[in-house]
């Protein structure tokens, strides 16, 4: 019967059911839309970050990360290479040679990073086997040929077919310096990526450098980036000892971590700042109700109804309009992520200051079943919390004062 | 027994010293102008407010040394309210105005829902069961009120003039209906009024003048 009453009681006054009805499904939405924006945003900052030659977890030499010298290389990669391949938590692994480097033609030259690559194994690993979009991906037995990026081609004026000078510190520690041929043209999210990195064949680089079959680092690619740092933990303890650093690609990028966590914080507190403005509007509602039903509730007191029946009411009254509320609001959210799933949102038009922030330049919103159930608990318990305040006001009324109440 | 109002510096004396007995099955009518210390005196006996001075026996039980939650209880089983304005919930229809009562005690659903049809078959309003207030006359509202004071067999019903807001026929067929009830189900009724009528059909009177009792007969 309470559940009845109180049910009934919030379609009394429909107009105002209807505002506070809105309000809770608009603050709802609000929470999950926008989380799940920040969620897609976040997403694709680490995607792109890992498919940017980082990988879910990388082996390097242990002195590598300090001083990224060709010094610092994997001299046994074949030993290395058996034992990923027994691992069950490895899906994906390629082996690189990465070295700064300065590459030159008849028009510019500047710095850039030298990265050989078995081009099959590539392929699936890192963003360059889909970001080909102008002459060819390269080929494994490919000796001259060399990719570069858009950014990189404009900014020196040459195109497909032409040559493209590297110079790098080899293994002797001379100066080894190798002409390639352009084969191809890549575009990366970032266009940043574009004028650093340069691909060509890992036995290439290898020769060029003098380092015979050694590499400077393995990148691996499990089922879960979540998992990345027991993955590693579990692949380091396979290297203990022989010199080498097993790194996740939290540990690689502390700065996409560190955005992460404030993206974490950012979404809590528009939580909360959403939720206040639900309460105060819940509370006045439920408090104007309360206040037209003054002789009411002293009728029920002096037929006998204990206050905690009161409260009961008032509070299944707040309850029906934030489950509503909060069931509406969900799915309106969940509808406004599913119709963005597709096309996502282009920012485009933001292309440079996006890029500044290591986003990409289309967003699509990505729901996390966490923020879901925080949006919901914080609209659900805590309005349920501050509803508390009416259903005791309510209580409160004396039967003989609320009776006489005009 | 006495009852004394304060606001501020003001104090006002509702009831000067008030002695009354009433046995069970009188059909008592509480007669005076207003501000007499009627309402105030149907207060203290439903247990909504509590004497300064004197005491209050209903079935030797003493009201003013009850807390609150036993007073709830009190009223809720041995206290049956009539309102001069009917006071039914509006979103509850007729027979869920008649339960109301019952599911505060207790008691089963379908037992409430049999008893809640057989009263309002009682008071005239068969087939009238799922109708919402706003959808009765004043006299069908009030009789679901009498129906809802007297269907959880309460010793004592107490009308605050229970027929100021109807009409002369409406009122008469009200007291009449009371009066049957008060008679089969030996129901105690205490009215308070002003109103000649109620005073003819009850068989007893008591006069209160500026909180005194300055006359009580029986018929």
């Amino acid at each position: 019967m309470i559940l009845k009453l109180a049910w009934r009681n919030i379609w009394r006054n429909r107009r105002r059911t209807a505002v506070i009805l809105t309000a809770i499904v608009i603050g709802l939405w609000a929470m999950v839309f926008l989380s799940a924006l920040m969620r897609g945003i976040a997403d694709r900052m680490v995607k792109n970050a890992i498919s940017t030659m980082t990988g879910h977890i990388k082996i390097y030499h242990a002195g590598y990360r300090n001083d990224p010298v060709i010094e610092n290389r994997i001299e046994n990669p074949g030993e290395i290479k058996n034992i990923l391949q027994s691992l069950p938590a490895v899906r994906q692994f390629t082996s690189r040679i990465r070295v700064n480097a300065v590459a030159a033609n008849a028009r510019h030259s500047g710095g850039v990073t030298l990265v050989g690559i078995h081009p099959g194994r590539e392929a699936g690993i890192s963003f360059t086997g889909d970001a080909v979009t102008e002459g060819e991906y390269l080929k494994d037995e490919e000796s001259q040929g060399i990719l570069v990026g858009r950014a990189l081609l404009e900014k020196y004026e040459t195109r497909i077919g032409h040559k493209l000078v590297l110079m790098s510190r080899d293994a002797s520690g001379e100066i080894a310096s190798r002409a390639f041929r352009i084969r191809g043209i890549y575009d990366a999210e970032l266009e940043s990526t574009e004028r650093q990195f340069v691909f060509v064949n890992l036995a290439a680089a290898q020769e060029m450098l003098g380092v015979n079959g050694d590499v400077t680092e393995f990148s691996l690619l499990i089922d879960d980036y979540e998992e990345a740092a027991a993955v590693a933990a579990s692949v380091g303890r396979r290297f203990d000892g022989d010199d080498l650093a097993v790194y996740s690609w939290k540990e690689l990028l502390p700065l996409v971590v560190a955005v992460l966590k404030m993206y974490d914080g950012f979404i809590l507190f528009w939580f909360a700042a959403v939720f206040i403005a639900i309460a105060f509007g819940l509370v006045n509602t439920i408090l104007m109700a309360v206040f037209e039903r003054i002789r009411e509730f002293g009728l029920m007191r002096a037929l006998g109804m204990k206050p905690s029946f009161v409260v009961a009411e008032v509070s299944a009254e707040s309850f029906f309009l934030l489950f509503i509320g909060t069931v509406a609001g969900n799915l309106l959210g969940a509808a406004s992520v599913a119709a963005l799933s597709q096309r996502g949102i282009d920012l485009s038009a933001f292309a440079k200051g996006i890029e500044f922030a290591g986003m990409s330049r289309i967003i699509f919103p990505v729901l996390e079943l966490g923020d879901i159930l925080t949006a919901d608990a914080a609209v659900l318990v805590l309005g349920m919390a501050v509803g508390l305040y009416p259903a005791i006001r309510a209580a409160r009324f004396s039967p003989v004062e609320a009776m006489v109440h005009m | 027994m006495k009852k004394i109002y304060r606001q501020g510096e003001v104090s006002v004396t509702a009831l000067d010293g008030v002695d009354l007995s009433i046995v069970k099955g009188d059909f008592m009518a509480l007669a005076g102008p207003s501000g007499s210390g009627k309402t105030t005196l149907l207060n203290m006996i439903g247990g909504l407010d509590s004497p300064d001075g004197g005491s209050i026996l209903l079935n030797g039980q003493a009201l003013e040394k009850m807390k609150p939650s036993q007073l709830a209880d009190m009223r809720l089983h041995q206290v049956g309210f009539v309102f001069q304005s009917y006071n039914l919930i509006p979103v509850l229809s007729a027979v869920e105005n008649v339960e109301f009562v019952m599911l505060l005690q207790g008691m089963p659903l379908q037992e409430r829902r049999r008893k809640a049809l057989a009263i309002l078959d009682d008071v005239g309003l068969a087939g009238k069961y799922g109708r919402r207030p706003a959808e009765l006359s004043g006299g069908q509202q009030q009789r679901v009120a009498v129906a809802r004071a007297i269907v959880g067999a309460p010793a004592i019903v107490l009308a605050d003039e229970p027929t100021a807001n109807l009409d002369s026929a409406s009122g008469k067929d009200l007291l009449k209906l009371m009066q049957e009830m008060n008679e089969s189900k030996k129901v105690t009724f205490i009215f308070s009024t002003h109103d000649k009528m109620v005073m003819e059909y009850a068989r007893r009177l008591t006069l209160i003048r500026d909180g005194r009792i300055v006359e009580d007969r029986r018929k």
